[in-house]
């Protein structure tokens, strides 16, 4: 997968408001049919998304499914969104998807980490915000401005957090294994002191 | 006069390499596990960005999620439909990259969380991370270990540390002694369901107190497996005799000669009196009961005898078929499943094998128990528990992660209940529309001989009578 930047996004936002969203929902294990990155925009929510399991017949209830949600690029979700597996697929499944930012009152862990790692961005907004949002009629178009920090619904502009890292992973598509490398230096050298008084976990 | 340390305070300074940039550290991470679900993407990766792994004998990769369980089976057979070339991969690029090959038939394969303990590359002071939420069961040894997605295991492997936030702390402590019939799995349950699955949002949580100290090497695993559930970055308990005494002598723990420099470094594993913590939860062990989770989340568990509540969103209610109000014993189960990385090991098949014991399964329930390792399964069947387990009606499966999670193939029907011992209730996680409920190995074996939702207490008791 490439890794793209993000700096100005629109695009269409899909309200799922659960809470507790958890990536056996985002993609189910018996979706994740391939060694590789790629080939798992299928299976995102396959169980909601589809009639029943292991078929492709789209449930017209599903919001991704309904007129003007089809190419939805954001998300907007309760509590806890991402919650449990750490399968990265999911992320992968979402952004193969088209999606390229969630917006939640807040997020697993591992899975929010997962996004700023592969191009989409993680939004936590306060819950009374994302309610707001959320009740705004749809289907309608959101802007996030990254390096401002903001999104904008209709004529409310939310301001939201990120950290420093994360931000410049996703600004610049910067692949965060080549920045570390640069900094080989010192973790050898941390790793040289730390060897003579551990030395069991270097055998 | 040094301020004093919580013991995440101590593994984090010892692990933190720098400054990692805005407000991150750049922390080492001693040891990394991978699996074949996600082991071949984290290794194919690498390896086409142009990055070695640094330091392949710190690298262990072992076949658990998608083996099949089928007693008897092949290296590379899957309980997952195109699941072998997730094992033949894993193999291929494993062995290419020159890290540890813990393979499917290995005497010592099993469930990475079961066997990092039992291999001793889980001990003490260690930092490890593994691409599996689960990972934080290994805190339990006062290991720094957490789960991560595979972006950041290749990070890991090639850099040999990662840059991470460290995370705020809280300390649950629990006081007295959990009654007789009463496990770590339920005391789990029982802090989720009390402080709901966001309530260790974000947080190392050290587990400490009394009712801590007393619980066996495989209960302190059980308990900080289930951390991931409440929301946790991580688990700890401070590590002390009985962990020291665990580690003694595993294959990947320090060796005899190392023994002495090993136990100074460890000595000083512990939270100082007075080090703050920014949350604090107390808990009195007499108030935990044995626990089953009726929803679709783990924080909704009641105790036994414990009713569905009455505000409860409609699409759970839809999906578990169940009404606010209704008693959780006495539902009707379909399934039974002992195993996976929260309770599959020797003490949760003893505890399972005693209920059933002279006693067989309900007419229309399929009950497999999958042991969470070979030794696992060695060490039981060396007790004759296999025999106790299939003659109830059992399946004794080979070792791996098995039903806890569905990974396509065969499972339980649309609609069925199924009572686990695993980790996650959520929707569809042991087969499209399956109801799974959450218990101890003994709740679970209990239930299985009724045929409904019962605990062992009752089960036994209503024998005597």
């Amino acid at each position: 997968m490439s890794r793209e930047s993000i700096n100005v996004l629109t695009g269409v936002v899909a309200p799922l408001m659960l809470d507790n969203i958890d990536t056996d929902q985002i993609i189910p294990s018996r979706e994740m049919k391939t060694v590789n990155r790629t080939g798992l925009g299928e299976g995102l929510f396959a169980g909601w998304r589809y009639t029943e399991a292991g078929s492709r017949e789209p449930n017209p209830d599903f919001i991704l499914n309904r007129h003007g949600y089809q190419q939805a690029e954001i998300l907007l979700a309760g509590e806890n969104f991402g919650c449990g597996s750490s399968r990265e697929h999911a992320v992968w499944a979402l952004w193969e998807f088209g999606v390229r930012a969630v917006i939640a009152k807040s997020f697993g862990d591992i899975f929010y980490n997962n996004c700023t790692r592969n191009g989409i961005l993680p939004i936590r907004l306060e819950a009374s915000e994302v309610e707001e949002i959320a009740a705004q009629p749809g289907p309608r178009s959101l802007t996030i401005d990254l390096p401002q920090q903001t999104v904008l619904a209709g004529n409310r502009e939310y301001r939201f957090e990120i950290g420093g890292y994360a931000k410049r992973l996703l600004l610049e598509g910067l692949d965060p294994i080549s920045l570390t490398k640069t900094e080989m230096g010192r973790i050898e050298a941390f790793q040289a002191s730390d060897r003579a008084e551990r030395p069991w976990i270097y055998r | 006069m040094t301020t004093p340390q919580t013991l995440l305070d101590k593994l984090w300074a010892r692990h933190r390499i720098g400054d990692g940039g805005d407000g991150a550290d750049l922390i080492a991470i001693d040891r990394v596990c991978l699996h074949e679900r996600t082991g071949s993407v984290a290794l194919k990766s690498l390896k086409e960005a142009g990055h070695e792994v640094q330091s392949p004998e710190r690298v262990f990769s072992i076949m658990d999620h998608i083996v099949s369980f089928r007693a008897g089976r092949g290296d590379d057979e899957s309980r997952s439909p195109g699941g072998d070339v997730f094992i033949t991969e894993t193999r291929k690029m494993a062995l290419e990259a020159g890290i540890n090959l813990i393979d499917t038939n290995d005497p010592r394969q099993g469930i990475v969380h079961v066997i990092a303990p039992e291999l001793g590359i889980a001990i003490p002071g260690v930092s490890m991370i593994c691409p599996d939420s689960h990972t934080c069961s290994l805190g339990a040894l006062g290991a720094l270990a957490w789960g991560v997605g595979s972006s950041e295991s290749e990070h890991a492997m090639a850099t040999g540390c990662l840059r991470v936030t460290k995370p705020p702390q809280m300390r649950v402590t629990v006081r007295g002694r959990l009654r007789p019939g009463v496990t770590a799995k339920d005391l789990a349950l029982h802090i989720i369901a009390a402080h709901g699955v966001a309530g260790g949002r974000r947080c190392a949580i050290e587990y400490a107190g009394d009712a801590i100290s007393a619980l066996s090497i495989e209960e302190r695993l059980t308990l900080c497996n289930l951390a991931v559930e409440f929301s946790a970055f991580t688990a700890l308990i401070a590590p002390d005799r009985t962990v020291f005494d665990y580690v003694s002598g595993r294959p990947y723990a320090p060796s005899a000669d190392e023994a002495g420099q090993a136990a100074a470094d460890w000595r000083d594993l512990a939270t100082d009196d007075g080090a703050a913590f920014d949350f604090e939860i107390e808990i009195d062990a007499n108030d935990v009961s044995p626990m089953v989770s009726w929803g679709t989340s783990p924080e909704h568990a009641v105790p036994i005898g414990g009713i569905v509540p009455a505000s409860v969103e409609p699409n759970v209610l839809e999906y578990t078929g169940l009404r606010p109000g209704q008693p959780v014993a006495g539902l009707s189960i379909q399934g039974a499943f002992i195993g996976s990385c929260t309770n599959g090991r020797l003490s949760d098949l003893r505890s399972a094998a005693e209920v059933l014991k002279g006693r067989h399964i309900a007419d229309g329930v399929r009950a497999v128990c999958v042991p969470g390792s070979h030794s696992v399964r060695a060490a039981a069947e060396a007790e004759g528990l296999d025999v106790i387990f299939k003659q109830a009606g059992f399946e004794w499966g080979a070792p791996g992660c098995a039903m806890c999670f569905y990974a396509g193939g065969e499972t339980f029907a649309p609609g069925e209940r199924v009572i686990s011992s695993t980790n996650r209730n959520f929707e569809g996680r042991q087969g499209p529309g399956v109801r799974t409920h959450l218990a101890s190995p003994a709740t679970v074996a209990a239930s299985a001989v009724a045929g409904q939702i019962t605990s062992a207490v009752e089960l036994l008791g209503k024998d005597v009578s």
